[in-house]
């Protein structure tokens, strides 16, 4: 099962953010290696994080295997084991699970691929505008935070009313202002797919807002004085200086965007209701509609398998793409 | 499917949207957590035998017991059942009923979890539809000998009702209200428009969708693509002649001509403008709060809710007779005891004398927005006087049910549920929408076959 907050939020790894300081305590690990012979201490002090990883991680991941490898319900007696029926199901055309599975397969990429790109740009806009000096700074950083502090479902049943095609307030106003009428947000494509990214990267981009504030604010003041006696414009600074000091932070922050896109639930169920049709119904919300609502266990641990599968090439994938640019 | 109404309600309450998020997270949780042991308690002890499990009489008279008492009452209703269950506990010394409600989409996947853990309900209400599904699965366990300890007989209910509570030759369920869908009218756009009584048939159905779209309400009839349009298409297959399924629940017919020509009526009051397009979820029910939406079909419970809306004149009526029968989508609360109860004797005998007082007390439920499920209290003056509830109970004889076959509350949603939205939404014409459904739902019917051994 991925592991997941079902709000469409990853959260945020153990690990500290950006290869870059991974590389550096790497160096400094060794040391302390060489100098103390190893020993038992290190994995006393990861014993913890390995226990709750172990029991709630790694023990179900490899039980959901199990569990895929059935036809399972758990509360019937009998639970046929089929093999590796459940994934061939999946991949083979005219099944009961395959439309469905590749259809919220298909929605979740679509997700992913609006708004990982908005999640990524508009929050680096807003950091460095947030780390200018002005009056007022630390409102407007509380200000841009603020919506992350929402739930899923308050988010949810918000823009749902906000954006209904024939009482929402969205479209009145639009009305109002005499642009257009009766624009189907939550129930014709594609402008359901802007119904579920916008109230996302409102909700979602004071987040990734602060990771990159933070990054911002680890590169030396001295390079950018550098640069403007070098003569830099401010884009240039931007883009000679910022960029790559923010390189690690940015190589954080998409990766943990793209899995937690992936892993939408919450605005889907709640906003459009997977609807219309199935168009917009994510993988997730069709994994627990087939196990939890439905019952069918084995069906829904080989799709979060597979699920599963797909993220981690994607984040090796975008691990590598990156980590080439900075050897070359 | 279980999704009684709380999707329909404009403004949730709290304890919904607490549901939301944490119940989803609870149960992926639960599911992973409880697939452990393999034999479900209580497997095949419904025999009872003897003196019987329950006990005898009407009375409970041993040590103090608590009830664990699982409901999704998160609308208007659960304050009616919350009153009683008080009431009970003030008159019954040795018995605490402690009554827990969740969203009905949160319940039926997490009540099977909770039970096998030892934490969930000894008594829970359960719909009509999800009977069959919840004892193959042994959640629930045979309730002949409480029908028998407290004389209830089928006599005493429409027999549409008691018969469905039966699966396998025992009794699961037993009903505590009925609750169809009724035809809603906003009266002061009826009067302006000069229209003085409630539309029974097509005919003058359709004739007062077009006076009143002339005069004042710009769409007088919203059809919804979510949570109910796929109940009125459940009613108006029935009025064509058709069933959804065949009698043994074996074999879908969604496709057949009633249930086209059924959603091509649906889908025409769009076309005709007397729906406006991309009616959303909820749409329909603000709108018909705000005096927006004149005619509406919404399920009875809606009633207090309409109630609840000041300068609002509405009336009620059974549902206009569009085809060539009358028939309505119904579905029914009924009690059922969960296989936790079942290991502790004690518990069994005090939810018996539970449900006994509550079924005596059913009038009360009444009152929430429901027909009382038992005909002595349907006659009973008390019931004379809920005007409302004795207009939807005009309908009684002609109420459909799904047939009692285990899972076919699960092949609502994927099949004509959302059929109904695809051609309500313009995606598929009616026909290819329900071929497409029909399809699917014999698929997944087969598979139920399968999994619960036919």
């Amino acid at each position: 099962m991925t592991s997941t907050d079902l709000g469409g939020r990853a959260a945020p790894p153990a690990a500290g953010p950006g290869a870059g300081q991974l590389r550096r305590g790497r160096g400094r690990l060794g040391a302390a290696g060489g100098r103390g012979g190893g020993g038992i201490v290190p994995y006393l002090f990861l014993a913890p994080y390995l226990l709750l990883f172990g029991l709630f991680v790694l023990a179900p991941s490899v039980y959901v295997i199990w569990i895929s490898l059935h036809d399972w319900d758990f509360l019937l007696p009998g639970k046929p084991f089929v093999g590796l029926q459940n994934y061939l199901n999946l991949f083979k055309s005219g099944t009961v699970t395959s439309e469905p599975f590749w259809q919220a397969m298909t929605a979740t990429g679509k997700f992913v691929l609006y708004s990982v790109p908005l999640l990524v740009a508009v929050p680096l806009a807003v950091a460095v505008m947030l780390n200018q000096r002005f009056p007022g700074r630390n409102f407007f950083r509380a200000a841009y935070f603020a919506p992350y502090v929402l739930g899923v479902a308050v988010v949810g049943i918000l823009w749902r009313f906000l954006l209904d095609p024939n009482i929402g307030l969205v479209n009145h106003m639009l009305d109002r202002i005499g642009i257009t009428t009766d624009i189907p947000w939550t129930t014709q494509t594609p402008w359901v797919w802007a119904a579920l990214v916008g109230p996302t990267v409102w909700w979602t981009l004071g987040f990734n807002a602060v990771i990159y504030l933070a990054g911002l604010q680890d590169i030396p003041r001295e390079l950018y004085e550098a640069a403007k006696v070098d003569g830099a414009s401010r884009w240039q600074q931007f883009r000679n200086v910022t960029l790559p000091g923010l390189r690690p932070v940015l190589v954080f922050v998409v990766t943990i965007t793209i899995l937690a896109s992936a892993n939408v639930f919450g605005q889907p169920y709640l906003i459009t209701q997977g609807r219309p049709g199935r168009e917009t119904r994510s993988a997730i919300m069709l994994i627990g509609q087939e196990g939890l609502r439905d019952f069918r266990m084995g069906n829904a641990a080989a799709m979060s398998f597979l699920l599963t599968l797909a993220l981690m090439l994607i984040s090796v994938a975008n691990f590598l793409l990156f980590r080439e640019r900075k050897e070359r | 499917m279980g999704k009684d109404r709380n999707t329909n309600q404009g403004p949730l309450n709290r304890r919904q949207f607490l549901g939301l998020g944490a119940g989803a997270g609870a149960s992926m949780v639960l599911a992973a957590c409880g697939g452990g042991t393999d034999a479900p308690p209580g497997a095949g002890g419904g025999g009872g035998g003897g003196g019987g499990q329950f006990g005898e009489g009407k009375e409970y008279t041993g040590p103090n017991v608590s009830l664990a008492f699982w409901n999704g009452f998160t609308g208007g209703d659960g304050p009616f059942m919350r009153q009683l269950v008080d009431q009970f506990n003030s008159e019954h010394q040795n018995i605490k009923v402690s009554m827990n409600v969740l969203r009905w989409e949160d319940f039926y996947p997490k009540v099977p979890t909770a039970v096998q853990s030892g934490n969930g309900p000894d008594i829970a209400i359960m719909h009509i539809d999800q009977l069959a599904t919840n004892a193959a699965r042994r959640v629930v366990i045979p309730v002949d000998e409480v029908a028998t300890a407290l004389q209830l007989q089928q006599d005493d209910f429409a027999p549409a009702v008691w018969s469905a509570g039966v699966y396998k030759e025992q009794r699961y369920g037993l009903p505590l209200d009925i609750h169809p869908l009724l035809f809603y009218y906003n009266q002061k756009e009826m009067e302006a428009a000069g229209i003085s009584e409630p539309p029974k048939d097509r005919a003058s159905f359709e004739a007062a969708a077009k006076e009143l779209k002339g005069k004042g309400a710009q769409n007088p009839f919203w059809v919804t693509s979510t949570w109910p349009a796929h109940l009125m298409w459940w009613s108006l297959i029935h009025q064509f002649g058709g069933t959804p399924y065949n009698e043994d629940g074996s074999q879908a017919q969604f496709n057949s001509d009633a249930g086209v020509e059924a959603l091509t009526w649906q889908v025409n009051n769009i076309q005709q403008g007397y729906s406006p397009k991309n009616v959303a979820n909820d749409a329909q029910a603000v709108a018909f709060r705000q005096g927006k939406n004149a005619l509406t079909w919404d399920g009875i419970w809606m009633m207090n809710e309409w109630a609840k809306v000041k300068g609002l004149e509405w009336g009620a009526a059974p549902l206009p007779q569009i085809g060539d029968q009358p028939a309505v989508w119904a579905s029914s609360h009924n009690f059922v005891v969960t296989s936790q109860a079942q290991k502790d004797p004690n518990k069994l005998q005090a939810s018996k004398v539970f449900i006994s007082w509550i079924s005596d007390h059913s009038i009360d439920w009444a009152k929430a927005g429901q027909i009382a499920a038992r005909a002595s209290v349907r006659e009973s003056p008390e019931f004379q006087e809920l005007e409302v509830q004795n207009i939807a109970a005009q309908q009684l004889d002609y109420v459909k049910f799904p047939p009692a076959v285990p899972g076919i509350g699960e092949v609502t949603a994927p099949t004509f549920e959302l059929a109904v939205n695809e051609a309500v939404l313009g995606k598929k014409s009616p026909k290819a929408a329900l071929d497409d459904a029909t399809s699917k739902a014999n698929e997944l019917l087969a598979a139920n076959k399968k999994k619960y051994g036919g």
